[in-house]
């Protein structure tokens, strides 16, 4: 039941593009189609499913507090590299989608033709980033940054599926001349960001 | 193109080619940071400086730089660098670091630092660059500070934590009603950003009609 919370937290009260607008400018920019923000989507879950957890280890196993203690001889127990975080999980997240590139290409070439233009926008997303910032910060272990991984993959996706629904139906509106394109698209994000805060009245069992 | 000019380069980030506004770029931190006037200052200046001096070592070392691996190059200078300010936050202004929790690092992942050294200081000089980056810095700063001036005074009438607008309270057995400002809580909540950078865009473009984009798809 812990694990559902957490997956429901991320995707619906704590999502991560209408509760805390990262991964921005990717959501504005690939929003047009639905066909192609679902592929976006689908991207964004896998990576965070896999970055989450991956930088996960690296800072409970080799840069908390202590943490190369276990490793390296009791010498090194007051050694604490956390100002080191930003640069490894960036480093991380940059290889990972490397390697996904590199497999879905020689594995899955149908599914590399339909994500591959998308892989290395994911590099510098800020929602990925985000997502193993939120983890250090909530102190999350390993299978439950697992958990939050997949979840605010899927509420991000979420997003961006229903901000590209909602932009296909308003190119036949009348929108006034100052305000087509990005400014409407600002306040359409706003009313679902507003329509999103409705979920933050869930309480959640423990 | 004309050669570019240091005048040029750091004023027309501001107002004629505004990174949030025009060029789509860094919103993602540019919302989340804004409910208070004295975060978004801070990150201003944070992401001003982070601009100026990737751009400038990026521009110094462009020419020994790999195209393959350029972008990772990039990226490690640049979380270099917010690790940096990131560290000198947590030492001398504790409280607003931690008000601004992972907004910080998400500096790295800011489009304009990564889009700034990328689209110009890899052609150009370090001077120039430093300046380009400097300049995109004050145009995002622009419309940061304007975001956070509206939201913290409307939202809890203050201005860097100073009562502005007297806020009202009901009377008490001891004390008489006072104030008679009643904060409006939707500017504290995120849609709010939205709505405003809309409305600023929209203002922008209504003042500079060439930027009006006229493609209803984007």
């Amino acid at each position: 039941m812990h694990y559902v919370n957490i997956i429901l937290n991320a995707v619906f009260i704590q999502n991560l593009a209408l509760a805390f607008f990262l991964g921005m400018c990717t959501f504005l920019a690939v929003s047009k189609n639905v066909k192609n923000a679902f592929g976006l989507g689908i991207a964004v879950i896998v990576i965070l499913g896999i970055t989450v957890p991956v930088n996960n280890l690296i800072y409970t196993e080799l840069l908390k507090k202590g943490a190369l203690g276990k490793w390296l001889g009791s010498s090194l127990s007051d050694v604490n590299l956390e100002f080191l975080g930003l640069i490894c999980y960036i480093g991380t997240i940059a290889a990972m989608v490397q390697i996904l590139e590199m497999t879905l290409d020689r594995f899955f070439p149908a599914l590399y033709n339909t994500l591959g233009i998308f892989l290395p926008l994911i590099t510098v997303n800020c929602a990925i980033l985000g997502g193993s910032l939120f983890m250090v910060e909530r102190n999350y272990n390993f299978s439950e940054s697992l958990a939050y991984g997949f979840g605010a993959g899927l509420g991000w996706a979420l997003a961006i599926v229903a901000l590209a629904g909602i932009r296909e139906k308003l190119k036949y509106s009348d929108v006034p001349h100052g305000l087509r394109g990005l400014g409407i698209t600002f306040i359409t994000v706003g009313l679902m960001a507003m329509a999103f805060m409705a979920f933050g009245g869930i309480d959640l069992p423990e | 193109m004309a050669k570019p000019t240091p005048k040029d380069v750091l004023f027309n980030p501001i107002f004629n080619n505004n990174p949030i506004a025009l060029q789509v770029l860094g919103i993602c931190s540019a919302l989340a940071v804004t409910t208070k006037l004295e975060t978004s200052v801070t990150m201003a200046i944070a992401v001003t400086l982070v601009t100026g001096l990737a751009s400038a070592s990026v521009s110094a070392i462009r020419k020994f730089i790999p195209g393959s691996i350029r972008i990772i190059v990039q990226m490690t200078i640049i979380a270099s660098l917010v690790i940096i300010v990131d560290q000198v936050l947590k030492a001398f202004a504790f409280e607003i670091s931690k008000t601004m929790s992972v907004f910080v690092g998400l500096i790295i992942t800011n489009c304009i630092v990564m889009g700034r050294a990328e689209g110009f200081a890899m052609k150009e000089t370090p001077w120039l660059s430093f300046l380009d980056g400097i300049g995109n810095g004050l145009g995002y700063s622009v419309i940061l500070i304007v975001v956070g001036v509206i939201r913290e005074l409307f939202g809890s009438g203050k201005l860097w934590g100073i009562e502005v607008l007297p806020v009202y309270q009901a009377a008490t057995e001891t004390d008489p009603a006072s104030g008679w400002y009643t904060p409006n809580g939707l500017m504290l909540l995120s849609p709010s950003a939205f709505f405003l950078i809309g409305i600023f865009i929209w203002v922008l473009r209504a003042f500079k009609p060439g930027q009006t984009n006229n493609d209803p798809t984007l």
